[in-house]
């Protein structure tokens, strides 16, 4: 369990992380806090050739809150965005799913931008940016783009980024006053790959209702609160349209069973909170 | 921006435990590799070299964190802590270890040092913790002899001494 | 028999029985002292295996292993691996088979194993080579290098299914998978059945899975060519019956194979036994590359192959009265063993055999005992050793028995408990129980408000519509096993021939220097019990001195320490056993010194006492000596020593206890010398939306004898208990259905942490052992028998169901308790019935299906279908295509999903071919990710505009991406075929995308080209 032999570049731009990338393209990976990449390096998974690492580019580790968003930027780590006193006000739901992200010990390491950037359809952070309807911020030696998260994961471990493009920073919405978020994670051990977790933001007309775990990435539904009494229904059909992948841990069926059975809760918890 | 290729040997150094160490090493060399290899300090163990079990916990730059996943090269001109620089010398543990002795909190002793290490970490930001917060971080190690009820009796027992409360950590 | 001493795990300060011998009070022994291990350890300063500083010159080995369950191993070139940088050597089984004979197995059976494979492999993760480097890292750069050609061969996994007519042979030279079986009969079981009021019958299964350490196993070899002697070090556990095994293999006499054992071990729990293979294999390596080998397993590795406690179906029924009486048990246990039976296999199955009627007192018994081999890793010692198998089968029955009286679980326990004052008490299989009082344990763990406790939670959960169950289980704990109850496994004829094995040898030393420091050494193996700290407490009680006068070293070295077959640390041995000898050993110094003593201070040797430090008469405190000035005498002044007493002071004690006769003639046979007791209760919530299952509240109830140190056996049980809770409801070892193996991470393998461990409450009573001298016995491996079964009863309880399938995961339980789905999916990925989806876990073919539409006609789809060329284009990542034959091609392919990628080697078959109509798509892939093969239909039809296919497909996946990625593979192999006809559709110019997936629809229009 040792990696294979790879390039180190460390570039201590921005720019220089670009232009490392417009180098290597696909043979070459972004590593922020590698809490992923790493284990996968480990396993002999990955086959690369060369390893960006960003974690100190001085420009990636700034938290910014603007008037619509708290932007964060790709070294900054799980724990500083947990760590701020404000975040339960700023973006609720992110202080709620945050904890749930592997472990204390990976948290001091890991960082936001990379676990939306691994696209695991079963992490809590890219549920919560698709859920929010947050945005990914792409460099490349090209210039700046920004895509909506929908647009931005594609499908297991897919997204839209071009080899030669570095997250730069993802933006969270803010909370709005009168909305309220529920999280709820189903998964074997505390901290594990959840099998199915749910997310759910209550707004003024409708809920917003996410799903990890069960479809080769986030799902996201908008239900209007007219429809609410029949909840039970659109979201047995919601889950026999997203199908759900089988794995030792649980068939396709446990999943769709538990979106089921937990998207009430949770948007109850979302309820609840909303004033 | 730096560039090592691949089976170069670089010159990494960071402070260990307050003193400067060095090696020439591959870009992929484990952080862990190096504090057991190369740096001799096999204080720290390693147990699945995927992350999950956190029998390799260090410090880095203060913050708890997988030496496993973690490349000696990212290590260099920081500060790494590791067991072997808990004790306050040669005649005393400190407060953490002395708990864990007390309470019987490691048997084999194998995972002790990563636990020992993230506790340093999370009591130095928690120090009043409730039971459920030292369960949810130590949720992030794998002891395979303890059953774990001596562990956490012995971090809330550590948390007392370090705020002072002596009363309570008498009873 | 005195009563018992009643303590509580709370109670600050424990009252206890009083000592057979009158003692100091100021004795350590049985007080809960802090360990002296700690201060080492909690300091970094432990000395495991791989802290050792290794020789200079040392290389690195790396183990190549069968990414395949079974085959023919055709050819290995290790030429490329060879000429990489930094390698040295490179092993296979020619080598071994050279330089080396097949493991010694219990079994008269053709079942060779060497170390590495020779000529074909039997399960995933089986060595196959071993590269020697400069170091770890390009130890394993060569490991892919080298070149392994297999031609695989059906395996069989499951043991019921092996031992089926025309099933695969893992062993072609055995007859059959069945390698042992044998009945017993005890009592006359059948005229009870014919008499009972009813039979009550069960079937469980007991899963596979290992309390695994937390470090791996280490192995550092080295050979001396001038004698032609191997010097190992491992952090082999015992027993040291396998050390003549590994002599023999390398050939060697025993003399001439230096084992060590280091100063600290990172847990072992059984499993470190199975280290031996590899002690053997580096120090082959050693002598063919003339240098130090060092190998340090990883945890992928030990996941994959270390070791495994083994599987075993059990069906059992007995016969009962109406009032509950057990008249008569018969079982059937077959036990899977994997691939090979290591030295002391099959151990599980014969460890228990002398108390197979556990608790209770059952007069008639018949068993039929089978040994299975299959292709999955062997198994071995594991914690526990064949109970938790025992009281699955067992316990369970008990709860099923209440069931069909509709009498309450613990009057059935209690009707058929062995007796109060029934001690020694001979079992019907031979187990003669020294000690205990069973029905008052469980009064204690029942009193005191906790069962009404547990009702009432039960209650107040049923009441609101929620599961909730209560359970129990009772079960006999044996400690140090007789060396001989293995041989019940061949008949008593064969045994006569053979001639007796029997009884358990323990063997310490202890040493008093010139300075009077006290040293011991003794037969055990460290694993992080603390034997250091109560070895110390017991020689203190002796002598008379502070813990820090002793210094215990329990490195073990073959060639200069004492040792038997029986030595090694495991089936609690050391509590009966080794403490023994260690306290014999103490005594014959202490009666050495007080002879000196009594010499120089004028009194008699029984007036003298051993106190602080100080030797010294009882009647005249003030007429001694320093502990330090005597011992000296032994050494510097032997002129004073009384009469025909020999210079120096160093006592090895031997113990062998009398019990522990070979089987009788009939096959009873006792099996231990000590047997405690263990009752718990536990109740259980079961989560209706999760299937979750949350122990609530937890009572463990001990008799061990005498605690020798209260605080130690505590944290023996608390370990026990979480890996029974493992066993319960987490930990599994998963193989496909075709040998595939699926728990390669801890990411998969499920250790419980801190948050899935409920709080338990724990209660002892102490019946000390008369067959010991210091009246304790075993009490480590009680919670990994009662534990697994005790939530399995509880969790039956609260769901009514017979069947518990272990581990009791949510998936399971919902599979079994979920009704018809309400809408199931358009494509089912899987299947919608509880029944099936319960058949099909651990089927290894992902499946899928879609279907995507193209704006060409049917013709030209087909023609570019059947053309390399277009094939080249549309398999993903392909580089290079070769047409072998018609419609049959070799490829390199780069396939993956996201960071996850590897080259591979493809094969592609097109058959079946219905022209413009049908086709069947097939082949497979290898690489250093693992296999997979896979066979799919392609089905064509004209539609408005162009063609639409459809196709499903199956695919297997195993080797390393099964083992590491099962959770992203379901998705991957979906994604890769889809990658497959989208490349195809987006070259002949697709025009409206795949069913379901939106995505899907977006990447095609995205990928249109004109035509
Ligand atoms: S060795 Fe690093 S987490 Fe297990
Ligand atoms: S003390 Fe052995 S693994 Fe924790």
């Amino acid at each position: 369990m040792k990696p294979r032999p790879f390039t180190y570049l460390r570039p201590d731009t921005v720019a220089e992380a670009a232009e490392a990338l417009s180098e290597w393209k696909e043979a070459a990976r972004v590593m922020a806090g590698g809490q992923t990449l790493i284990a996968m390096l480990n396993l002999r998974l990955v086959d690369c050739e060369a390893i960006v690492d960003i974690s100190r580019v001085p420009e990636l580790s700034a938290i910014t809150r603007t008037k619509t968003h708290l932007e964060i930027g790709a070294a900054v780590t799980q724990n500083r965005v947990l760590s701020r006193p404000e975040l339960a006000q700023e973006v609720p739901l992110l202080a709620k799913a945050l904890p749930w992200v592997g472990h204390f010990q990976t948290r001091n390491k890991g960082t936001v931008c990379g676990s939306i950037a691994h696209a695991d359809p079963s992490s809590e952070l890219p549920l919560s940016l698709a859920l929010l309807g947050g945005e990914v911020v792409l460099r490349s030696t090209r210039g700046t783009r920004v895509l909506k998260a929908a647009e931005f994961q594609r499908g297991l471990l897919s997204t839209a980024r071009e080899p030669d493009e570095l997250v730069t920073a993802v933006r969270f919405p803010l909370g709005a006053k009168g909305e309220g978020t529920g999280f709820r994670e189903v998964a074997r051990r505390h901290g594990d790959f959840a099998i199915v977790s749910l997310a759910a933001r209550a707004r003024a007309d409708a809920i917003d209702l996410g799903i990890g775990g069960v479809a080769d990435r986030p799902a996201v539904r908008t239900i209007p609160r007219a429809d609410l009494s029949r909840l039970d229904d659109i979201v047995d059909a919601l889950a026999a349209e997203l199908g759900g992948f089988e794995d030792i841990h649980a068939t396709a069926r446990y999943r769709r069973d538990l979106v089921r059975r937990l998207a009430r809760p949770v948007i109850d918890e979302a309820l609840s909170c909303s004033a | 921006m730096l560039r090592i290729a691949p089976g170069e040997r670089t010159l990494v150094t960071f402070e260990l435990d307050g003193r400067p160490v060095s090696g020439h090493v591959e870009p992929r060399m484990l952080l862990s590799d190096f504090l057991r290899q190369v740096a001799g300090a096999t204080g720290t163990h390693v147990g699945c070299e995927h992350g999950v079990c956190g029998c390799c916990t260090v410090l880095l730059d203060g913050a708890a964190s997988r030496s496993c996943l973690t490349l000696a090269v990212q290590a260099h001109g920081r500060s790494v802590g590791t067991v072997e620089g808990l004790a306050p010398g040669e005649q005393a543990l400190n407060a953490l270890q002395a708990a864990f002795r007390k309470h019987h909190a490691l048997q084999c002793g194998f995972c002790t040092p990563g636990i020992l290490m993230s506790f340093t970490d999370f009591l130095a930001r928690n120090p009043a913790p409730t039971e459920d917060q030292v369960r949810d971080t130590l949720s992030g190690h794998i002891c395979r002899c303890t059953g774990y009820a001596p562990i956490v009796a012995a971090v809330m027992e550590a948390a007392r001494t370090l705020r002072g409360d002596a009363t309570e950590n008498a009873a | 028999m005195s009563a018992p001493a009643i303590r509580s795990a709370q109670a600050e300060a424990p009252s206890r029985p009083p000592r057979a011998k009158d003692r100091q009070s100021s004795s350590p022994l049985g007080q809960p002292i802090p360990r002296k291990e700690d201060e080492a350890l909690l300091r970094g300063r432990g000395r495991y295996a791989d802290d050792v500083p290794a020789p200079a010159g040392t290389l690195h080995a790396y183990v190549v292993r069968s990414p395949i369950p079974h085959g023919l191993i055709r050819r290995i070139d290790v030429s490329r691996a060879l000429a990489l940088p930094g390698v040295h050597a490179v092993l296979t089984g020619e080598d071994v088979a050279r330089l080396s004979d097949p493991f010694l197995v219990a079994l008269k059976q053709p079942i060779p194993q060497w170390t590495l494979a020779v000529e074909r492999v039997r399960f995933v993760g089986e060595p196959v080579a071993l590269v020697l480097a400069e170091d770890r890292y390009i130890a394993e750069d060569a490991s892919e290098l080298v070149d392994i050609a297999y031609e695989p061969l059906p395996a069989i996994v499951d043991p019921e299914e092996a031992v089926a007519e025309g099933a695969p042979l893992v062993h072609p030279d055995c007859k059959s998978n069945e390698v042992s079986r044998r009945d017993f009969t005890y009592g006359d079981p059948d005229k009870a059945f014919a008499e009972a009021d009813k039979v009550v019958k069960l079937r469980v299964d007991y899963p596979r899975n290992s309390f695994m350490p937390m470090e791996c196993f280490v192995v550092v070899a080295q050979f001396r060519p001038s004698d032609g002697s191997f010097d190992v070090l491992a952090n082999f556990q015992g027993p040291f019956s396998a050390h003549p095994v590994m002599a023999r293999a390398l050939r060697v006499s025993g003399a001439k194979l230096r084992l060590r054992t280091p100063a600290d071990s990172g847990g072992s729990f059984g499993i470190k036994l199975s280290v031996f293979p590899f002690v053997v294999l580096m120090g082959l390596a050693a002598r063919i590359s003339g240098r130090p080998v060092k190998w340090v397993e990883d945890r992928y590795e030990h996941l994959l192959a270390a070791s495994s406690g083994p599987n075993r179906v059990t069906h059992i029924e007995a016969a009962v009265k109406n009032d509950g009486r057990i008249t008569a048990l018969r079982m059937d246990q077959m036990e899977d063993y994997g691939a090979f039976l290591r030295a002391p296999m099959p151990g599980p199955l014969y460890r228990m055999h002398g108390a197979t009627t556990g608790a209770y007192d059952v007069p008639n018994l018949y068993v039929v005992n089978r040994v299975v081999l299959t292709n999955k890793a062997p198994a071995a010692l594991i914690r526990g050793f064949g109970g938790p198998q025992l009281y699955l089968g067992l316990e369970r029955l008990v709860q099923r028995i209440a069931l069909a009286l509709d009498m309450d679980v613990l009057d059935v326990i209690r009707k058929n408990l062995v007796p109060s004052g029934a001690f020694p008490y001979r079992a019907a299989a031979g187990a003669l129980y020294d000690s205990g009082d069973y029905p008052l344990c469980v009064d204690i763990a029942t009193g005191e408000g906790r069962l009404e406790d547990l009702k009432r939670r039960r209650d107040a959960a049923r009441a609101k519509g929620r599961h909730y169950g209560i359970g129990f289980a009772a079960v006999v704990e044996p400690s140090m096993s007789n060396m001989g109850y293995l041989s019940t496994m061949i008949p008593a004829s064969a045994r006569e021939r053979a001639g007796p094995k029997n009884g358990a040898v323990s063997l310490a030393t202890v040493n008093v220097d010139p300075l009077g420091t006290v040293s011991v050494t003794a037969d055990l193996t460290v694993q992080g019990q603390g034997h250091e700290t109560v070895i110390s407490q017991i020689v203190c009680d002796q002598l008379g001195l502070k813990m820090d006068d002793v210094v215990v070293n329990l490195e073990m070295d073959t060639v200069k320490d004492q040792w038997s077959i029986a030595a090694g640390t495991y089936s609690c041995r050391f509590s009966p056993g080794t403490a023994v000898a260690v306290h014999h050993a103490a005594g014959a110094i202490r009666d050495k010194l007080a002879r000196i003593a009594a010499n120089q201070l004028n009194v008699l040797p029984e007036d003298i006492e051993f106190v602080d430090g100080m030797i010294r008469s009882k009647t005249n405190p003030d007429n001694g000596l320093a502990f330090a000035r005597v011992a000296g005498t032994a050494h510097w002044s032997p002129v004073m020593l009384p009469d025909g007493m020999a210079p120096g002071l160093r006592e090895t004690a031997t113990w062998a206890p009398p019990e522990l006769e070979p089987p009788s003639g009939d096959d009873r046979i006792n099996t231990s010398l000590a047997y405690g007791f263990v009752f718990d209760m536990c109740g259980v919530e079961i989560d209706p939306d999760t299937w979750e299952v949350r122990v609530d509240r937890y009572v463990s109830m001990h008799d061990a004898g005498r605690l020798l140190n209260p605080l130690i056996a505590e944290g023996q049980i608390r370990g026990a208990f979480v890996q029974g809770l493992a066993t319960a409801l987490y930990e599994e070892f998963r193989y496909d259905d075709k040998g595939g193996f699926l728990t390669g991470t801890l990411a998969d393998y499920l250790i419980p942490t801190v948050t899935e461990v409920p709080e338990i409450e724990l209660l002892h009573i102490e019946s000390p052992s008369p067959f010991t001298a210091l009246g304790a016995k075993g009490l480590a491996e009680g919670n990994c028998m009662s534990t697994p079964v005790c939530i399995a009863n509880a969790v039956a309880d609260a769901l009514g169901i017979e069947h518990v399938p272990l581990p009791v995961t949510p998936m399971r339980l919902h599979a079994l308790m979920a009704g018809p789905e309400k809408t199931p999916p358009r494509q089912a990925k899987a299947t919608s019935t509880a029944a099936t989806a319960a058949k099909r876990e651990g089927a290894r073919e992902l499946t899928g299906s879609g279907a995507v539409t193209i704006g060409a006609p049917v013709a030209q789809v087909w023609r570019a279908l059947l053309d390399p060329e277009n094939l080249k284009a549309t398999i993903p990542g392909c580089h290079a295509l070769d047409v072998v034959g018609e419609n049959d091609y070799r490829a390199e392919v780069s396939l993956g999903v996201g960071p996850v990628k590897g080259r591979f080697r493809a094969e592609v078959r097109l058959s079946d071919l219905d022209p413009e109509r049908s086709g069947r798509l097939s082949g497979g892939i290898t690489g250093p990710l693992g296999d997979a093969s896979g066979a799919g239909m392609l089905r064509l039809e004209p539609i408005e505009g162009g063609t639409r296919i459809s196709y499903d497909y199956e695919v297997a996946v195993g080797g390393r991406a099964a083992a590491i990625g099962g959770r992203l593979l379901d998705g991957a192999a979906d994604l890769v075929i889809r990658q497959f006809f989208e490349r195809f559709a987006s070259r002949l110019g697709a025009s409206s995308g795949a069913p379901s997936a939106s995505w899907w629809n977006r990447l095609t229009s995205a990928l249109r080209k004109p035509q």
